[in-house]
């Protein structure tokens, strides 16, 4: 499976966390599975007309490739000309770079929130850069490609959404392709690719006990959940970064700080400070998904009233000062 | 003459092209343009200032915490605290992290791939070169990616993550580093230092770090069979240190109180810096502005259609100056004496830069281990840090590529101004109102160009590791 990659309006930070990939190191992983690229702005030996010259054989259909994967938001400003990125050595607009190549490849991935949606490019007042995802506006369905496009393999743009994508998300969905193949049940309502988006960030979090008891965090490292003040919308955030590490270890979460959601449309303008939380009559606006508002508020009262003394002091410490009590002969 | 225009310029991060004037195969004429523009200093401008932190990291992939340290920098500043020990170290641990992986990415995936191209195919060094960094499959790429990825566990631990980490905080650090966690920290500085004692330097880090002058590290190349030897006996045999000199001016903020701030020149010698000398000149860009500004009161506002422009990159001067930053200041400004006896001989250079930065490699990690054990875990490692409603503060790190500055100011609670001068804005600056070229179009003029020249060109633009989403964010 040959795929060719494009970098526009964004940081480049997907591939440099695509490139942290593990266990085995990313190109032994896709070469053994069968995948190569074409070309990758950040990796390929070919350069300048070379490089165009691979570019236009693939718009043109000279060349035949699978899959384009473009990070980065599309500019397609000022008034519509696209200057805000015209592909170096070439003088034309990245965005039309990316309609050819659209047209021609078989699957088209958007890497990155960025590209699926538009992403803090968009996020301008008044988007000056007239920035836009592959096949949505931040939520509703547009973007470069409109929201009818389907390639020529038969589906919509795959919105590898997050800010940066984790590598395992962006190899596992190609080595999906390659292997299984993809069809639109293994993709949510937005094109997310299901292998990470039918979790919750909350799911595995090491603060669900914090979680459980409403023992929330009151400042920066503090062990507790950081749902109630701390701005955390991992109750509402759609990927697995709680049950698949990220760098071995990680999630922002046991970092110690709060989940931003950067896996969904319009995330870098929340509309509130990031990292606090945003309440009204001192409940928490953006409760849990599937939760009626009642049942939190209920459930809420009555952990808080349970919460053992442990999870009471750990909670707004940055160690542990209460360990799990140690029963007598193991019963 | 004739005038072409290089690109797509990869291997970079970002996108670059470079227009070149050649005449008799040589460059007369260099211009530097960075054509992506993202407005990250607007995107900014109206929000809470601690989203900052959120959003600064979002500018770069590959130096995204270096951004997120100067933002975090800059709001202490404001809120006039000061983190904690615990808290300090664990935030330079997690900037050193990034710098070193990123000195070590460009050396295997970026700069070395051009020296096994077949434009040199039978140089007594290309056969190994190319076995070893064919872009993607020579034999050193897997296990650098697979170091880096181990090393990167670092920020797993102590950042949640990386790129885009919130763990960096004006008060500290939000992870609170355990005990355990410590023990597993100094295993991966371990593995990491064997692979850069293996396969890098076949040699211990202490030693590589002690030599002092061009002829030691020339010998000391002769006897070594690691990747880093195999550089310098392509580079030598190439001249790569009489190539690429730009300013020779070098600017340096100060990193990890290691390498002390300055500016370094041959005639000179380390000169304090006087950040009031700062300003960015628009006259080559696509932005309005008449007068060089001052960061403080910098501007950034879009003139696409102007006549002069040819990069959305402003032109930032010191005093009036072109300067160079990167590890190459970092250790000139310090005084490392195989640095400064190599630039006294030849000035910047290619491989001037390229051993900077292998040196800071071979000092820091050490650095690290001292760093992991002075951390006490269950001391704090964050203090709360309260923004007053206004107030003007400044954030400079040193990035693996050089100096960082953000520039704030807030008012009523919302950040009225945000300016920022990345190291690749020094460095690929464009001419100023004066006509003088940036450091970069400097380093090219007098280098073969055009068909059949050999990719010197290459060489020397990727000495500088490039970040063109920082330069223009
Ligand atoms: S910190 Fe966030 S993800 Fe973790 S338990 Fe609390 S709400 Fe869930
Ligand atoms: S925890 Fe939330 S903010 Fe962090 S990577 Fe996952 S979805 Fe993004």
């Amino acid at each position: 499976m040959k795929v060719l990659w494009l970098q526009s309006g964004g940081c480049g930070g997907c591939t440099q966390s695509l490139l942290c990939h593990e266990p085995r190191p990313l190109f032994d992983e896709l070469r053994d599975a069968g995948i190569d690229f074409v070309w990758h702005p950040a990796l390929s030996e070919a350069s300048g007309e070379e490089a165009l010259a691979v570019l236009e054989d693939c718009a043109a259909g000279r060349r035949e490739f699978d899959v384009l994967c473009v990070e980065g938001a599309m500019l397609r400003g000022p008034n519509g000309t696209g200057k805000f990125h015209l592909m170096a050595g070439s003088g034309r607009p990245l965005t039309e770079w990316v309609q050819r190549l659209a047209e021609q490849a078989k699957w088209v991935f958007a890497i990155g929130s960025c590209t699926a949606w538009g992403g803090f490019s968009a996020s301008t007042p008044g988007n000056p850069l007239e920035a836009c995802g592959l096949q949505y506006d931040t939520d509703t369905p547009g973007g470069l490609l409109g929201k009818g496009f389907i390639s020529r393999g038969g589906l919509p743009v795959v919105n590898i959404a997050g800010c940066p994508t984790h590598p395992g998300w962006v190899v596992d969905t190609l080595e999906k392709l390659a292997i299984d193949g993809l069809r639109t049940s293994d993709l949510d309502e937005i094109g997310r690719p299901l292998l990470y988006a039918e979790q919750l960030v909350h799911h595995g979090c090491p603060r669900n006990e914090f979680y459980e008891f409403k023992a929330s965090a009151e400042k920066h490292s503090d062990l507790g959940c950081l749902m109630e003040n701390l701005g955390c919308k991992g109750t509402q955030a759609h990927a697995d970064c709680n049950t698949r590490a990220w760098n071995g270890a990680g999630s922002c979460l046991k970092g110690g700080y709060a989940c931003i959601a950067c896996t969904e449309p319009g995330f870098e303008s929340p509309g509130h400070a990031f990292q606090e939380t945003p309440k009204l009559a001192g409940i928490p606006v953006g409760l849990p998904v599937d939760m009626p508002k009642a049942w939190f508020v209920a459930l809420a009262a009555l952990s808080k009233s349970a919460t053992p003394k442990r999870v009471r002091d750990n909670a707004v410490v940055d160690h542990t000062v209460v360990r799990p009590g140690v029963k007598k002969g193991g019963k | 003459m004739k005038r072409i225009q290089v690109g797509p310029f990869n291997r970079v991060e970002g996108d670059l092209e470079i227009g070149l004037d050649i005449d008799a195969g040589r460059v007369v004429a260099a211009r530097v343009n960075s054509p992506l523009f993202r407005g990250f200093e607007q995107i900014l401008v109206g929000r809470d200032p601690a989203d900052a932190l959120a959003v600064v990291p979002r500018i770069c992939g590959i130096c995204s915490v270096a951004q997120s340290a100067a933002a975090a920098s800059a709001l202490a500043a404001l809120a006039g605290v000061t983190p904690p020990p615990n808290g300090q170290l664990a935030s330079r641990l997690v900037l050193a992290t990034e710098n070193l992986a990123d000195h070590l990415t460009h050396f295997h995936l970026f700069f070395m791939p051009d020296f096994a191209r077949a434009a040199y195919a039978g140089r007594h060094w290309h056969d190994d070169v190319a076995r070893r960094f064919t872009a993607q499959h020579g034999s050193a790429v897997a296990p650098w990616l697979q170091a880096r990825a181990r090393f990167f566990n670092l920020t797993g631990f102590l950042a949640g993550r990386w790129p885009h980490t919130l763990a960096l905080q004006p008060g500290g650090s939000s992870k609170a580093m355990t005990a355990a966690e410590r023990i597993r920290i100094l295993a991966l500085l371990r593995e990491f230092r064997a692979f850069l004692e293996g396969r890098l330097f076949a040699d211990s880090l202490e030693a590589f770090a002690g030599l002092a002058a061009f002829d030691e590290l020339q010998a000391w190349a002769a006897t070594r069979d690691g990747d880093f030897a195999l550089f310098l006996r392509a580079a030598g045999d190439l001249g790569l240190e009489r190539c690429g000199r730009a300013a020779d001016r070098f600017l340096s903020y100060g990193a990890y109180e290691l390498f002390p701030a300055g500016l370094w020149q041959a005639d000179t010698g380390a000169q304090p810096l006087d950040m009031t000398r700062i300003a960015e000149d628009v006259s080559h860009s696509w932005l309005y502005g008449d007068t060089p500004l001052p960061p403080a009161q910098g501007e950034t506002r879009v003139d696409a259609d102007k006549a002069e422009a040819y990069t959305w990159c402003k032109a930032p001067r010191y005093g009036g100056q072109v300067v160079e930053t990167g590890a190459l200041s970092r250790q000139l400004v310090a005084g490392h004496p195989l640095l400064r006896d190599l630039v006294a001989r030849h000035g910047g250079s290619v491989t001037a830069r390229i051993v900077a930065r292998m040196l800071e490699v071979a000092q820091v990690v050490p650095a690290m281990e001292n760093w992991l054990r002075a951390i006490e875990p269950g001391e704090p490692f964050c203090l709360p840090a309260p923004l007053p409603d206004s107030g003007q503060a400044v954030g400079l790190v040193e990035a693996a590529r050089g100096g960082l500055g953000h520039w704030l100011s807030v008012k009523r609670g919302r950040i009225e101004r945000y300016q920022i001068i990345a190291p690749t804005t020094w460095n690929f600056s464009p001419r100023d109102a004066a006509g003088t070229p940036g450091a970069l179009e400097q380093a090219l003029v007098g280098l073969p160009a055009g068909d059949d020249a050999p990719p010197t060109v290459q060489h020397v633009v990727r000495s500088f590791d490039p970040c063109m989403v920082c330069t223009v964010h």
